[in-house]
């Protein structure tokens, strides 16, 4: 199929011991399609986030990337696990992930964070990852800084590496789990212009964010989750002008 | 100029004998503590109760202890098994236990102890978050372990393992007792023979001196190196 979805979720449950973390969230997507994932701490947005590329195991419900569901077995003691890790490898390679607090890989220079996946996970040559890595760079505007390390960036500037390394995957998928959250407020805008042209440019984002405007002014899919369930989903115009739910109006209504 | 009497060849052979067994045992301490301290962090209560009797049971005995019992009690080991497998199979099956062999098994497996902990600590030392964003990228668990586990932890390890090397060192010393012509058997023999103990066993001690001092350097070297990126606090 040519306009197959990139990515569907059907009534993912996660437990964690006793604790229910997520009550049943289906997410449909379209290609080029921005979904805001909202709600305050403890909502499971995050979880879910996590769920989609298997960094957890979902209790139960499916997993589809790209018309491939990911198949599940069950351990000795009885949890589910990923059937086939290869498959899990895959599917990571297709939906690359920017997280709250970077995670570049510190003993490696900016430009090597960024070849290191396409290099031994997609197996591309090093000339052409390169060639890649340097165009992504230029992108998110810190070219000039390919040989720093991690540690000697601005939080901005890691950030904006982090997404360029996801980039760099050419993935079905981009996950980012708040992004700007560990962010000084002065270096939120400069990563939140870079995820809006990327936004711009078509590519599939779901997006784990507190960040309203951003949200509100981007998305084409906007989820607001509440102790596990989806309390309010829709448009930007719906979810923030029109919600039915209670709690997504106390949500948006400021206390200070 | 120091006159050695004679005895100056057989102390270089020595200390070429006490070299080759430090290394040896390192490089098998080495390759047991990484072994040992994946084993402590893996999920397999087999394995974790495995390398916890080693750790436990190594590092609670006196290092001669462990010698002795290694070199008089692994022959008697062989010694049992050869007839064993004589009446058994009828296979002629024995080998002497050297007391090189001996030397570098028991070093290493003392220090194999060390390094488990040193290992283990250095693996927790490094951040969650470098290892999922590994996984999250669909590195192989290989991979995630040659790439950014290894590198990363080496950072933490450096020191205890520096530390452990210079112990393992000294400790090559013991193997006299033994039967191995090592630097130590020769100057003691040496110093008995001619009655001179500071003119022997003071050339020794500059040797270890030497040898701690220089693998210091190589030390700060390697960990240079390791630090590559981390911004150092003032």
């Amino acid at each position: 199929m040519a306009d197959q979805a990139p990515l569907i979720c059907r009534d993912i449950h996660k437990t964690f011991d006793q604790l229910e973390v997520l009550k049943g969230i289906s997410l449909e997507t379209r290609k080029g399609d921005v979904v805001s994932l909202i709600g305050s701490s403890g909502s499971g947005k995050s979880t879910f986030l996590r769920c989609i590329n298997l960094l957890e195991t979902p209790t139960s419900g499916d997993i589809i990337v790209h018309g491939d569901p990911i198949r599940f077995t069950t351990n000795r003691k009885g949890e589910r696990i990923p059937a086939d890790n290869k498959q899990v490898e895959l599917i990571r390679a297709k939906l690359s992930m920017v997280f709250q607090s970077f995670n570049l890989w510190s003993h490696m220079t900016v430009l090597e964070n960024i070849i290191e996946a396409p290099i031994h996970v997609l197996k591309v040559p090093k000339k052409e990852a390169i060639e890649r890595a340097e165009a992504y760079l230029n992108k998110v505007g810190i070219y000039e800084r390919k040989d720093y390390y991690p540690a000697q960036m601005s939080g901005g500037q890691q950030q904006r590496a982090a997404i360029a390394r996801a980039l760099a995957m050419e993935p079905e998928v981009m996950l980012f789990d708040e992004p700007t959250s560990a962010l000084d407020p002065e270096l939120v805008g400069e990563v939140l212009k870079v995820m809006q042209s990327l936004a711009e440019e078509g590519r599939t984002m779901i997006v784990v964010t507190h960040e309203m405007a951003f949200a509100r002014d981007v998305s084409s899919q906007v989820l607001f989750l509440h102790q596990g369930v989806i309390e309010e989903q829709g448009t930007p115009e719906k979810v923030f002008d029109h919600p039915d739910s209670e709690r997504m109006k106390q949500f948006l209504t400021p206390n200070f | 100029m120091l006159d050695l009497k004679g005895y100056g060849p057989a102390l270089m052979d020595g200390a070429i004998v006490t070299i080759e067994l430090a290394f040896l045992s390192l490089a098998l301490s080495v390759a047991l503590g990484l072994v040992g301290a994946s084993a402590k962090l893996s999920q397999s209560r087999v394995a974790k109760g495995i390398a916890t009797t080693y750790t436990t049971l190594i590092r609670g005995v006196p290092d001669l202890v462990m010698m002795l019992l290694f070199y008089y009690g692994g022959q008697v080991a062989v010694n049992m098994l050869s007839d064993y497998i004589w009446e058994a199979y009828e296979i002629d099956f024995f080998f002497q236990f050297d007391p090189f062999i001996s030397g570098v098994v028991t070093i290493g497996l003392i220090f194999g102890a060390y390094m488990t902990e040193t290992f283990r600590g250095a693996f927790l030392a490094v951040e969650t978050g470098q290892i999922e964003a590994a996984r999250a990228y669909g590195f192989t668990r290989f991979h995630t372990f040659r790439r950014i586990m290894l590198p990363q932890m080496l950072r933490h390890a450096l020191p205890g393992l520096g530390n452990n090397w210079q112990v393992l060192l000294k400790t090559t010393a013991l193997v006299s007792i033994i039967g191995l012509t090592d630097m130590v058997r020769v100057a003691e023999e040496a110093a008995k023979a001619e009655r001179m103990p500071f003119h022997f066993f003071i050339p020794v001690a500059f040797v270890y001196l030497a040898l701690t001092a220089g693998s210091e350097l190589f030390i700060k070297w390697l960990d240079k190196r390791a630090n590559v990126g981390v911004v150092q606090g003032s």
